[in-house]
């Protein structure tokens, strides 16, 4: 079997006496579209923010390409390919669009201690910003500062920030939050073109959604991983029927 | 041996007195999220009251307790003048606007007392030296300072840790939501707090004040050793706040006292004498600068903000 | 981009124009203390300029910022003290020793956040008020009398006022200029981005506290530009340079004129000092209006005059 993009090993993360990460292991394929579920309180932001170094575990790894990333911190795993959106929408609210997803086309293009040109006026950078924009569908609103932005469009931004770093893993927490059923859709479009281009892990309560897009799905109960397979799988297992899907309303709608 | 003993007591007895200064800083950072420049305006202000207060009645004792009340008083208007209207803004907003305060108050004092400074004589029964060891005598004010400062922190302690005010005190720095929810008139509470803290750096002046003399600015140069206390200790930490005053109040005075000596013995004594005043005053700052290294979050920060 | 001219951009080119016409009115009506006064204004907003840069694009409150007036010009009297006259010498290590300095206090207060940051560097810098005081070579608490201003081996001469003001002018806008560069930058972008949200900032690969270090750095040496000029403006250096009212001062100054604008600080400084100045003439106790005012600013001035004046010069 070749090695996954991102293997996680046993992860632990307590607060206080909670275990809220509890032995966690994970194995994301390349190419796959990765679904994280599990009612409220499962520790899947915990989880997700241990991936991306915003959290440090309390033992077990974390591989990325086979690399061991557990102690690095966020800035490192970004530089390595790891990109993610935040399940509260997290920009630079006094910047436009344009700027917000430039600079992390800029993150990614050697350093940034250089003091004299105007970075707004970099090519290069522009133009990553303009397709990623463009990718999302926000190329109209570039010029906007982001605290103008409607909330569906700061949730789009979040992707193209994401985008922009060309990262090898995406991660998601949550990128329908929030949002109403027009935009819910896009989003659920995007994604479904997104996945063709770039392995994505992704964290979500839209049960239509998680089973209309994710290739695998992990179930998180309590901190644990209870099951982790397709979705058919996922469907019949009884663990997880009894666990969390017995509550039959949020298979078939959620919200 | 007696010399260093006597160190040690002064030491301490600084150190208390930074912590009088600090628990009142640390209490109303924790609990309204308010940094105040302007305690050491109120160290200031207990001084003079108690100057006043003590050539007004005669009496060091009566003249000392009005004086805190003055002060608390004091307080308690400012919060209710002007501190009040600063909860929830940014710290830089604190900052300044308290550093306005501070100008006010000693313009203020220069207007009323003038720039010259007063006294604050030390009644009889309180300057004489007293034997606490066999051939070594201390000075009876002195030792009254760590009497009254500790019995103050243990009264703090017990009062925090104890009753329902202290209760309150504890959710506020913990859950400022809760609190409004459990139907307390949270202002009250706040002004409440505010003029404790007031009490207490009053308290610190007017003891300091018969050691050293009562000035304009006497509250800015300890009102930072108070910031640098906080720092080690952890802020919000009344427990740190204590530990941390301690610490530095005897290294501070024990490194005035002894680096010179010490350093006579390593460096020659030209050099040991340019340097020792410049690096004895820097003692606690690398202690701060240490401490930052190895625990940003300070020695003993709070359990939960 | 063609923007109209807004009123806070007016008003910096008249601050401009009017600070480079000033001596042409010293001389014409023969006043000479204004020249003196604009001399030290001048200087002075160069060192809130350069407090503006972290503070205002980086979101890092010094309370500190007085420490480097004092190592810039301690470095001057210090090496004139010595028998070291050459400005070229004198500025250069005037402005090593201050970059040196907020190095080691940058990466020391820098790993901490808010009202943490806010009174390590106040320590600090309190810390090199008692340095000072303690040189007993130099002068000590009473500080130290410079004999003979910075020279220049002949291309300016500092004993000239007219030439000194205009060496302090230049000063003062080439670091504006450099700070306009500097905020939109790369560098700046990311500085700027760290101030308005930092863990975004990490998680799309920037690691913080280099770039804040950097950032601290610059203006620490821009404002040890300041205090190697205010050494030789006063022709004196003394521990009270690094009080830690002056650090207050110098916040004042960027508060009141605009944190985060181009201009506001220079703005600030000369209205702050100018106030100063007159409240002083009506009053011995100028102080106790000053005080209340800044309360009151800071209650309901938020963005100072440059936002007051509508659109900030941000960008």
């Amino acid at each position: 079997m070749t090695e996954p993009l991102l293997r996680v090993e046993k992860l632990v993360r307590r607060f206080g006496g909670i275990l809220a990460t509890d032995n966690v292991s994970l194995a994301v394929l390349r190419g796959e579209l990765h679904a994280i579920i599990g009612p409220n309180g499962a520790g899947k932001t915990t989880l997700i923010s241990q991936l991306t170094g915003h959290l440090a575990p309390h033992s077990g790894s974390i591989f990325l390409a086979g690399r061991d990333i557990s102690r690095f911190p966020a800035w490192r795993r970004s530089a390595l390919g790891l990109a993610r959106s935040f399940q509260i929408t997290s920009l630079l609210p006094d910047f436009t669009a344009a700027d917000n997803v430039a600079l992390a086309a800029q993150a990614h293009d050697g350093h940034s201690f250089r003091f004299f040109a105007d970075a707004r006026k970099e090519r290069g950078l522009r133009e990553v910003a303009e397709a990623a924009l463009d990718r999302v569908g926000l190329s109209d609103r570039a010029q906007v500062p982001v605290s103008r932005l409607s909330h569906g469009e700061q949730r789009e931004l979040e992707l193209a920030v994401a985008l922009a770093s060309r990262p090898q893993l995406l991660l998601l927490d949550e990128p329908m939050a929030g949002l109403g059923a027009t935009e819910s859709a896009r989003m659920v479009k995007l994604l479904s073109e997104l996945r063709r281009e770039v392995t994505i892990v992704l964290v979500e309560h839209d049960m239509e959604a998680v089973f209309a897009l994710a290739d695998r799905i992990s179930v998180l109960v309590y901190g644990r991983v209870i099951a982790s397979g397709a979705p058919a799988e996922i469907r019949g297992n009884e663990e997880v029927r009894r666990a969390y899907l017995g509550d039959q309303h949020v298979v078939t709608r959620h919200g | 041996m007696l010399l260093v003993v006597e160190q040690i007591l002064n030491g301490l007895q600084f150190g208390l007195l930074l912590f009088l200064l600090a628990a009142g800083l640390t209490l109303v950072f924790g609990i309204m999220d308010l940094v105040n420049l302007a305690h050491g305006s109120l160290y200031m202000m207990g001084a003079y009251f108690a100057a006043t207060f003590v050539a007004w009645t005669g009496s060091f004792v009566l003249g000392a307790l009005l004086a805190l009340g003055a002060t608390l008083l004091l307080g308690v208007v400012l919060e209710f003048a002007a501190l009040r209207h600063l909860y929830g803004r940014d710290h830089l907003d604190h900052v300044l606007a308290t550093f306005g305060l501070i100008l006010f108050f000693n313009e203020a004092v220069r207007l009323i007392w003038g720039p010259a400074g007063l006294p604050l004589p030390l009644p009889d029964w309180l300057a004489v030296p007293v034997p606490i060891l066999p051939g070594f005598h201390y000075p009876a004010y002195r030792l009254a300072i760590i009497v009254v400062a500790l019995a103050v922190a243990l009264l703090l302690y017990l009062g925090v840790m104890r009753t329902r005010v202290g209760m309150l005190i504890r959710a506020g720095a913990s859950n400022r939501e809760m609190i409004g929810a459990l139907g307390i008139n949270i202002n009250l509470l706040y002004t409440l707090v505010f003029g404790l803290g007031a009490a207490l750096a009053g308290l610190a002046g007017l003891m300091q004040a018969p050691i050293l003399t009562v000035q304009i600015g006497m509250g800015e140069n300890i009102l930072i050793l108070a910031f640098v206390v906080i720092v080690i200790g952890g802020i919000g930490s009344i427990r740190g706040a204590f530990l941390a005053a301690i610490l530095v109040g005897l290294i501070d005075t024990l490194g005035r006292a002894f680096l010179p000596n010490l350093l006579r013995q390593v460096l020659s004594s030209a050099s040991a004498s340019t340097a020792a005043p410049a690096l004895s005053s820097m003692l606690i700052y690398l202690l701060m600068a240490m401490v930052l290294v190895v625990r940003p979050e300070g020695l003993f920060p709070a359990t939960r903000r | 981009m063609k923007k109209p001219l807004g009123a806070s951009q007016l008003v910096a080119v008249l601050l401009v124009a009017g600070l480079v016409l000033l001596p042409l009115y010293s001389q014409l009506t023969g006043n000479v203390f204004v020249l003196t006064m604009f001399t030290r204004i001048v200087i002075l907003a160069l060192a809130a300029a350069s407090l503006n840069l972290i503070m205002g694009y980086g979101g890092m409150m010094s309370f500190g910022h007085a420490a480097y007036l004092g190592i810039g010009g301690y470095a001057v009297g210090m090496l004139a003290q010595e028998g070291i006259g050459s400005g070229f010498i004198q500025f250069p290590v005037a402005l090593a020793a201050s970059a040196i300095y907020a190095l080691v206090i940058g990466s020391l207060s820098l790993r901490t956040r808010g009202v943490y940051f806010i009174m390590i560097t106040l320590a600090f810098a309190q810390m090199a008020y008692y340095i000072a005081s303690g040189l007993a070579r130099y002068g000590g608490d009473d500080g130290l009398t410079i004999y003979k201003r910075s020279d220049f081996a002949g291309l300016i001469n500092l004993s000239n006022r007219v030439q000194f003001y205009y060496l302090c002018l230049a000063c003062l806008l080439g670091v504006v200029f450099l700070i306009w560069r500097i905020v939109n930058s790369r560098f700046g972008l990311v500085v700027q981005g760290l101030r308005s949200n930092e863990q975004r900032m990490q998680a799309i690969g920037f690691p913080a506290r280099r770039y804040r270090l950097v950032c601290f750095v610059i203006s620490g040496t821009m404002c040890g530009l300041a205090g190697a000029l205010l050494a030789d403006n006063t022709d004196f250096v003394s521990p009270a340079v690094m009080y830690w009212t002056r650090s207050g001062d110098l916040m004042v100054m960027v508060i009141l004129g605009g944190m985060g604008t181009l201009f506001g600080p220079v703005l600030g400084a000369v209205v702050y000092l100018l106030l100063e100045e007159l409240l002083s003439e009506v009053t011995e106790y100028w102080a106790l209006i000053m005080g209340p005012l800044l309360l009151l600013i800071v209650l309901f001035g938020r963005g100072g005059i440059m936002g007051l004046l509508g659109r900030s010069w941000r960008d």
